[in-house]
């Protein structure tokens, strides 16, 4: 974290601020509140504050994002309960995630309460007409950009195509599907490497 | 009303906890629970959640998990004070399966992420994750119903209603994809674009 020489340790020491629960559960809050389009947005802001104050090194952010990818959940979540850890332990991941999540549901809790007063509203109604196909082009870009990350050859086509044929139209639920996948595609590569 | 809870916290745990590729997959997978599935919501009043998560500051997929809480309470006829229990679960629910895959699994996990098991079955997962968001745009888009003398699909006028709607959609989509505008922008813009159009 910090180089040899004695200046490089000073600057060093200056820069770790004291460390108690309730600074990290304000960073956190507002890493969740600052942080609009989703946990990659997260990591830059992440790095920043908790490098700034000496709480985590250069490497572990590198081990914290590649866990957080590949762990299920929210990426925004993991992120908090992985970096949390590092932090300070279990008592650290809990105070993050809580600092992460709080400041979203008491914004959404307020829309939601008072929304419903609203949405009979003539002009609510006409602005709300006007997002609504917005809203769904914005679930479908996602999808675009996974499919040109994940689609690379005729069979992942198909089974992006065969998983939506069944969710839209079947009305399969997607958890079976997902489970479906790990368990042969697990199955299939240890039978493999037996072989 | 205790089933309902129930019901709601199960339903969000099994979301978290099967959830891979971020708050878009996780939009597919609570739409498919709460609005196919279980039917606790119908698509116009998911859309409209989806576009207020889409625009609040904090995690999508926290967002749309808190506000449909409170929306299947609410529009299931019972008060302000269930809506804000319900909302606490569906949160609390989607959270939880992080932490215990984190403290169960993890010490095994940072020896296993590099398996080819696990390689492999991220790889094929990443192209189903894609066809279950388009699912959930679709459903979004129209209506399929299996009832009846047979399949019938419409467009879901709902959210839908005429060729202005396909014309923001498809602008929406073009600007978006290729960063010309952030989502929080392009939802406003269409909100004024609402206020002129209807």
């Amino acid at each position: 974290m910090h180089s040899g020489s004695p200046r490089a340790f000073f600057c060093y020491i200056c820069s770790m601020e004291k460390f108690s629960y309730w600074q990290l559960f304000l960073v956190f809050a507002k890493i969740g509140t600052f942080t609009i389009g989703g946990g990659y947005a997260m990591i830059p802001v992440i790095e920043k504050e908790l490098s700034k104050r000496g709480w985590i090194g250069e490497n572990d952010l590198d081990d914290i994002i590649v866990l957080a990818q590949s762990a299920p959940g929210l990426l925004a979540v993991n992120i908090a309960i992985y970096a949390g850890y590092k932090v300070s332990g279990i008592k650290g991941s809990v105070t993050a995630t809580i600092g992460a999540v709080l400041p979203s549901f008491l914004i959404i809790l307020l829309i939601a309460m008072f929304f419903t007063n609203f949405k009979d509203n003539e002009v609510v109604r006409r602005i709300f007409q006007g997002i609504r196909p917005v809203a769904v082009a914005l679930i479908l870009v996602p999808a675009a950009n996974m499919a040109k990350k994940g689609c690379t050859s005729w069979w992942t086509w198909l089974l992006a195509a065969v998983t939506m044929g069944l969710v839209a139209f079947l009305k399969v639920s997607p958890i079976w599907i997902i489970i479906t996948i790990i368990v042969c595609a697990a199955g299939i590569t240890t039978l493999r490497k037996g072989n | 009303m205790l089933l309902l809870f129930w019901q709601i916290f199960s339903t969000f745990f099994v979301i978290g906890l099967f959830n891979f590729g971020g708050g878009g997959a996780m939009l597919s997978l609570i739409q498919a629970q709460v609005v196919s599935i279980h039917g606790w919501l119908d698509e116009g009043a998911f859309t409209d959640i989806v576009a207020i998560s889409q625009t609040t500051p904090g995690p999508i997929g926290i967002n749309c998990a808190t506000y449909v809480g409170f929306e299947v309470f609410h529009s299931a006829g019972y008060g302000m004070a269930a809506g804000i229990i319900g909302s606490f679960a569906a949160t609390l629910a989607v959270v939880l399966p992080s932490f215990l895959v984190f403290f169960f699994i993890m010490k095994l996990f940072t020896r296993f992420h590099e398996a080819p098991a696990f390689t492999a079955t991220m790889t094929v997962l990443k192209p189903s994750v894609a066809g279950l968001i388009a699912a959930a745009a679709l459903v979004l888009i129209l209506d399929f119903n299996w009832g009846g003398a047979g399949p019938a699909v419409r467009v879901l006028t709902d959210n839908f209603p005429d060729w202005k709607a396909w014309l923001l959609f498809i602008a929406a989509f073009l600007l978006s994809y290729f960063n010309k505008i952030g989502p929080i922008k392009l939802i406003l813009l269409s909100a004024a674009a609402g206020l002129l159009l209807y």
